[in-house]
């Protein structure tokens, strides 16, 4: 297959950038692993905040829905879900597969959008059924309408923790409680504020020690935890639950861009290994750009408009007609700035002033 | 268990069918992850793991931790969270080492 413009991963980013740039007459395609396109969106049931952005007060839904809707009516996009790329070669191909087939894609330029995995933190029987990462429960819950249990114990207190939390209290679960392993909420405080009006405790310098059970979660162990988050001993209390949701952080999914020979650089700020990149987002590697969480663990809001810049300088740089093409991208990274200038996007706002510091940046 | 009233979600379920699980019936929606219908019925524990024959489950719901690989209709390691429900289907549970398929 062949096309101008791959764009691997269908979530906020990828499908933004597809559209932008197939606006003015790039070809797309778009790919992605999941059953459907939108990424983490079509699981997003709360409203996104902000003012400077159009989808201020829109569920994450609702705005997946709204994107796969334009790129099917868009002739310049083709779009392939259960798609995965699994390799890049030295020819410039990707190969990806599809069920049992297989498919050589070839691309002029490519933006890996692979968003995140999810971090696991280590713990006796962190395996054991039960114990889920917080992304799979809201897939459960929100996309397929699966209670993912009766009792669940959250770990972390971070945005996401405290929207899952939130979440599953809405679908009829019960929340037996909140454990953070820092001295405070990392999220957003109106999150927290809803959890705490119900009375669902948040432990704060709290970890887990150990899920309970043998085939299957009935339990769980905490532990306070000292300055270096070593558990103190004599601190440990048990909770019954049957569900144990890991909302411990994410890592960008990189391997595509690790393999394609894109200069790296660890900036824990940014969410571990991050491809540099400059300020259109395109890697050292000419014609390779990254967009969303791949880039950096930020949000949809932020992917999005990473993604529109991408577009902007994908149909840019093959040549295309872009109207007002300076305004726009002016426009598009203000906005980012804009963004990025809350007190909650200050360790985002650190991370970019290291990235700026490597070596070899752009 | 699957979730009865939501503040905001509507549920749009396929059509309801029949599946096996270690040749047992059980019901789910068409189209659905094979995952959620498995979830659903109870069932938690969905392949022993490699080496120490750990029971594992659902896990990351995106195709990713490997946690979840099933025997679908004979074919061994099928990521049962990213692979729609048919009709039909067999499913087993994942053994440590997986027999290779004869095609």
């Amino acid at each position: 297959m062949n096309t101008e413009f791959l764009v691997i991963g269908g979530g906020p980013a990828g499908l933004s950038a597809g559209l932008k740039a197939a606006k003015y007459g790039v070809k797309v395609l778009i790919v992605d692993d999941g059953i459907s396109l939108g990424g983490q969106l079509i699981k997003q049931t709360h409203k996104f905040f902000g003012s400077i952005n159009q989808f201020a007060s829109i569920r994450g839904i609702e705005i997946a829905d709204k994107l796969i809707e334009q790129g099917k009516q868009n002739q310049n996009i083709r779009m392939m879900e259960r798609t995965t790329v699994v390799g890049y070669y030295d020819d410039g191909s990707f190969i990806a597969t599809r069920d049992d087939k297989s498919y050589v894609i070839n691309a002029q330029r490519v933006l890996v959008a692979t968003g995140a995995a999810e971090r696991v933190v280590p713990f006796r029987n962190n395996d054991l059924p039960g114990v889920y990462g917080a992304g799979a429960v809201q897939t459960l819950m929100n996309l397929y309408g699966v209670l993912p249990g009766e009792n669940v114990l959250m770990i972390g207190a971070g945005n996401i923790g405290l929207i899952v939390s939130y979440q599953l209290l809405q679908a009829g679960s019960k929340m037996v409680g909140v454990a953070e392993a820092t001295s405070r909420c990392g999220g957003y405080w109106v999150h927290a504020a809803k959890l705490k009006r119900i009375g669902i405790p948040i432990w704060t310098n709290t970890t887990i020690v150990e899920a309970l059970g043998d085939n299957k979660v009935r339990g769980a162990r905490l532990a306070k935890v000292d300055k270096n988050f070593s558990p103190i001993s004599g601190s440990e209390f048990e909770v019954a639950c049957d569900t144990i949701c890991l909302a411990v952080g994410l890592n960008p999914l990189v391997d595509l861009l690790w393999q394609a020979g894109c200069e790296m650089a660890y900036i824990p700020e940014l969410g571990g290994d991050i491809p540099l990149r400059n300020e259109d987002m395109e890697t050292t590697r000419r014609g390779f750009y990254v967009a969303g969480d791949a880039a950096a663990i930020e949000e949809a809001t932020s992917a999005m408009l990473e993604g529109e810049l991408v577009g902007l300088a994908v149909a840019n740089s093959l040549g295309y007609k872009v109207p007002d093409y300076n305004k726009q991208r002016g426009r598009i990274i203000s906005q980012l700035k804009e963004l990025r200038g809350a007190e909650i996007s200050q360790h985002i706002r650190k991370g970019i002033e290291k990235l700026k510091q490597t070596k070899n940046y752009a | 268990m699957r979730i009865k009233n939501h503040p905001i979600l509507d549920f749009k379920h396929g059509r309801r069918v029949k599946f096996y699980f270690e040749g047992e019936e059980y019901y789910g929606f068409e189209e659905e992850p094979i995952a959620a219908a498995l979830h659903d019925n109870g069932v938690m524990v969905y392949r022993e793991s490699l080496k120490l024959k750990r029971p594992r489950g659902f896990f990351c719901a995106v195709g990713h931790c490997a946690s979840c690989f099933m025997i679908v209709d004979g074919k061994p390691n099928v990521r049962v969270c990213v692979t729609p429900l048919k009709e039909g289907m067999r499913i087993e549970r994942g053994k440590s080492r997986n027999p290779l398929r004869k095609e």
